[in-house]
């Protein structure tokens, strides 16, 4: 029985993902193989768009990971994200080389104009692309390996843990307005020119990224299913939903909760350095608080503990977003605002909660063993 | 009849007595006019040797170059520019004499040199005026300028002073001066002492400037006093470090000490509290506005009418939060720190779209403007009044928690909420109304703030940060835990600054925060018990 019902929800998340595949394939295939007349061919603004929303629906994956099987609430994902957007960032900045306004081929045009003798020494190696995409997943999961070290190890849960990460994504805002950091400050980095030799402004390319974007996804989704499927992962669905007892049975609840934190801080990170080359720009409001709580509505609204809501909470938020800050830009927060009051409210388990719920009552069937979404209510 | 001929011939006797006063003073104004300027630098020496003060309007239209002699018969005049020519006045009276032609008075030449004597004979003529405002700004300027040809006149002034503030003003002055003089080394080494007790930079560089020549037992006086004030401004500065971190630590304060009530007692992790700061804010450009519009006259009390309607406004929305929102969330912090933060961004946009994105003007009272000194530090009103106001708050607070039944009832609550319960207390009826207490406060705090800050719908964002980092420092559930981590934090955060610049001296506070919740995580005054791990 419990098999059936694993791979009931096994096949759940192999068509979810089938479809999503899918679509994006379509959606790339129709922009680069139709002509422009054509009323089915995907005009290229949709597929930057889409591109995006894949990076954002990796994100909250990385949130759903920690919050909905963890149950740390970080407030501060939006800064791993940033960081790996950064070290993407760097890297297309070495590419511009002599073709920036100043034509300096070694010093990126910021650099110039605030008369910097030579590159700094964490620029040196973005130069290089494997580098950067190293950098790309080490730099974040290092910082939240340090940091979950410390909060982890002296035990800070719960509404503390979430204050404390919104207080580093903060103190690294401060940090990179600063204009002599060497990011950039204000302005972060931008005017791209292209990626491993392919020109950013084309089509190509960005289909191209459309599909990295959604093969990091897929990759993201399967890596999040296996460890939460696994051994370590009902460990970690112990810990959300019993932490103290976990402890009293001998796990070493701290090493857990700091293995998943780093993991999805990497994951963070990748999603940040694909939605770079395609928004054409990183800088430092991306560490705002308000970026990184958020993305945890986007979980929230989707249903958390269910990686697939995580995903469909992403997109359809971020859809809803750029509905409204195009027609409606004023109402566009009242919306979020509201979305963040109703999601908590009505929609404790989100939409897929409550989409199964219905399905539930309309079949009257309950599978007895099939796995509690979202962590057991507070005693 | 004999005797009114006998008083018109005393009053003859007398007249030359006393024209012979104003000819002395008029003789030598009459001489200035010359083309010879040593004469007439020498000239104004002798004004100023007089003593007269009702020489002063005719050496300052000098100075300005109003200083006019009539062509016909060489009198002096000050000049004022008429519609057509020129007005004539009387240079010691300023009276109104007659109006010529532009052709027929000629401008009494001066130059800087000339100038700079006019300026220390009008100090030397103002020490000896009647006002001491006067008096004292001219023992200022001379200190400023010092000048060994006004020591004969400042002793003259010093021998007639009565005023101890103005005296010692003029003490230092006459030092400045005798330091510039050629006199003898003991008389200079004394004035070295008057300057050290006066202390301060200027006067430091005064004694920096001192020629190389100097003998060596001045040359040591100076150094000593050097040292010797540099040690006191060092001790000044840390003042005023501790002033401004208190300052700043009492703005904390004051947002978080709302956030302490909500958070600390009631546990309810309330994202909106900086929006209920943002509309105590609000409140007060309401009110101001209202008054100005009505009744312009009582706009020094807009804030003794905003602090109350603050309160109740942001109390109000804080009820209205708790019974419609929170209430349905107790126990799960999580999805309470969601729902508010959605309150959170409403509100701001409610705020927006009624007020407009832009920063809306919220004047300082009369009794808040200006600044006072104290030694060598600078203290401003509205700060001042801004620290005693949070020191009131927070006392006021911890009289309604010990001293009143809903303080009683509030700390039962939280203690044992079952058993207050059974005790027959309305627990939800407590939770609304220390919510609306909390969220009151926070509108109080918006009072203050938009005193010293932009009142914009980005207000409340730019303390709520701050403000938890306060209550998770000081240690939750307790409000000499916040006074301590804001003042702290504040003071901790202005002696950063100058070595680190502000942005990383709040970076590094943040850091030491994050570390100092690992060593400690409940904060600096933890609560303990059972109670605290549920």
């Amino acid at each position: 029985m419990k098999g059936f019902v694993f791979r009931a929800f096994d096949r759940g998340g192999m068509i979810f993902l089938g479809i999503l595949l899918g679509v994006i394939l379509l959606l790339g295939l129709s922009n680069q193989l139709l002509p422009a007349s054509s009323p089915l061919h995907a005009p290229t603004y949709m597929v930057s768009l889409v591109g995006k929303y894949l990076t954002y629906a990796l994100l909250a994956l990385s949130v759903d990971l920690i919050w909905g099987y963890c149950g740390i609430l970080s407030l501060g994902h939006g800064a791993f994200f940033a960081l790996g957007g950064y070290a993407m960032g760097m890297h297309l900045m070495r590419q511009i080389g002599d073709r920036g306004v100043y034509g300096n081929p070694d010093l990126p045009d910021f650099m110039v104009f605030l008369n910097y003798d030579g590159l700094p020494w964490y620029w040196y190696g973005f130069d290089m692309f494997w580098f950067a995409m190293a950098m790309v997943v080490l730099v974040p999961g290092a910082l939240a390996f340090v940091f979950g070290w410390f909060a982890f190890r002296s035990r800070v849960t719960g509404v503390y843990l979430s204050i404390i990460t919104q207080a580093m994504t903060f103190a690294l805002m401060l940090a990179f307005f600063r204009n002599n950091m060497g990011f950039g400050g204000n302005n972060g980095l931008t005017d791209f020119k292209d990626i491993l030799g392919f020109d950013l402004q084309s089509d190509a390319t960005r289909v191209g990224l459309l599909f990295a974007s959604a093969a990091a996804l897929a990759l993201g989704f399967l890596i999040c299913k296996s460890v939460t499927r696994s051994k370590y992962g009902k460990v970690i669905a112990a810990v959300r939903d019993a932490e103290a007892r976990t402890r009293f049975l001998g796990y070493r609840v701290d090493r857990y909760k700091l293995a998943v934190f780093t993991l999805s801080a990497c994951m963070a990170g990748v999603a940040g350095a694909l939605y770079v080359p395609q928004v054409g720009i990183i800088n430092p409001s991306e560490f705002a608080p308000a970026v990184s709580i958020e993305i945890v509505v986007w979980v929230a609204v989707g249903g958390r503990g269910t990686l697939y809501g995580a995903v469909i909470g992403a997109i359809l938020v971020n859809y809803a977003k750029t509905y409204f800050t195009g027609t409606l830009p004023d109402v566009w927060l009242f919306a979020l605002g509201g979305l963040f009051i109703g999601a908590t409210l009505f929609l404790p388990k989100g939409l897929v909660g409550a989409a199964r719920a219905l399905w539930e009552r309309r079949t009257g069937r309950r599978d007895p063993g099939k796995p509690a979404l979202g962590p057991a209510p507070a005693e | 009849m004999a005797r009114f001929l006998a008083l018109l011939f005393a009053l003859c006797l007398c007249l030359p007595a006393i024209e012979a006063r104003a000819d002395d003073l008029t003789g030598l104004i009459e001489q200035l006019n010359t083309d010879d300027y040593a004469e007439k630098e020498a000239i104004v020496a002798k004004i100023a040797a007089t003593g007269d003060a009702r020489a002063a309007g005719a050496l300052t239209a000098f100075r300005d170059g109003d200083l006019y002699s009539r062509k016909s018969d060489g009198k002096v005049f000050i000049a004022r520019k008429a519609e057509s020519g020129r007005d004539l006045l009387d240079p010691i009276t300023g009276e109104f004499v007659e109006n010529v032609g532009s052709r027929d008075a000629r401008r009494i030449g001066v130059n800087n040199n000339l100038r700079r004597a006019i300026d220390s004979a009008l100090g030397a003529l103002t020490l000896l005026a009647k006002d001491p405002k006067v008096r004292r700004a001219a023992a200022a300027s001379l200190f400023g300028s010092p000048d060994p040809e006004a020591i004969a006149s400042l002793d003259q002034a010093i021998a007639n002073e009565r005023d101890e503030a103005i005296l010692e003003a003029m003490m230092q002055a006459r030092a400045a001066s005798v330091l510039r003089s050629d006199l003898d080394t003991a008389t200079k080494v004394e004035a070295v002492r008057i300057l050290a007790e006066k202390g301060g930079r200027d006067v430091m560089s005064m004694l920096k400037r001192l020629p190389a020549d100097a003998p060596p037992e001045l040359r040591q006086a100076a150094v000593a006093a050097i040292g010797d004030i540099k040690d006191r401004l060092a001790l000044w500065a840390t003042a005023q470090n501790i002033y401004y971190g208190i300052s700043l630590g009492s703005v904390l304060l004051m947002a978080a000490i709302g956030l302490a009530i909500t958070f600390g007692v009631m546990g309810v992790i309330n994202m909106a509290h900086g929006e209920m700061v943002m509309l105590g804010a609000y409140t007060t450009f309401v009110v101001q506005e209202v008054i100005r519009n009505h009744a312009p006259g009582l706009f020094d009390g807009s804030l003794a009418l905003a602090i109350p309607l603050a309160f109740l406004v942001s109390g109000a929305v804080g009820v209205a939060i708790e019974r419609g929102i929170i209430r349905y969330l107790y126990g799960r912090p999580l999805e309470t720190l969601l729902a508010t933060w959605g309150v959170s961004l409403v509100l701001q946009q409610a705020v927006r779209t009624i007020f407009g994105p832009t920063n809306q003007e919220v004047g300082n009272p009369s009794f808040m403007s200006g600044a006072v000194e104290i030694g060598a530090m600078t203290m401003t009103y509205n700060r001042i009044w801004i620290i005693c106001f949070a020191f009131v708050v927070l006392a006021a607070l911890m009289l309604v928690l010990r001293g009143t039944p809903l303080g009683l009832q509030m700390r039962a609550v939280t203690q044992n909420r079952r058993m207050a319960g059974a005790m027959g207390i309305r627990t939800d009826w407590v939770d609304a109304m220390t919510f609306g207490l909390g969220s009151g406060i926070a509108g109080i705090a918006g009072v203050a703030l938009s005193q010293i800050d932009n009142v914009s719908p980005n207000l409340g964002q730019s303390y709520i940060v701050d403000s938890f980092m306060v209550v998770v420092f000081g240690g939750v559930g307790n409000l000499w835990g916040t006074l301590v981590g804001a003042l702290t934090l504040g003071i901790a955060n202005k002696f950063l600054e100058p070595f680190a610049g502000a942005v990383l001296a709040k970076i590094l506070i943040l850091v030491f925060i994050i570390l100092f919740i690992q060593k400690r995580p409940r904060g600096l005054f933890a609560l303990k018990g059972r109670a605290v791990e549920s």
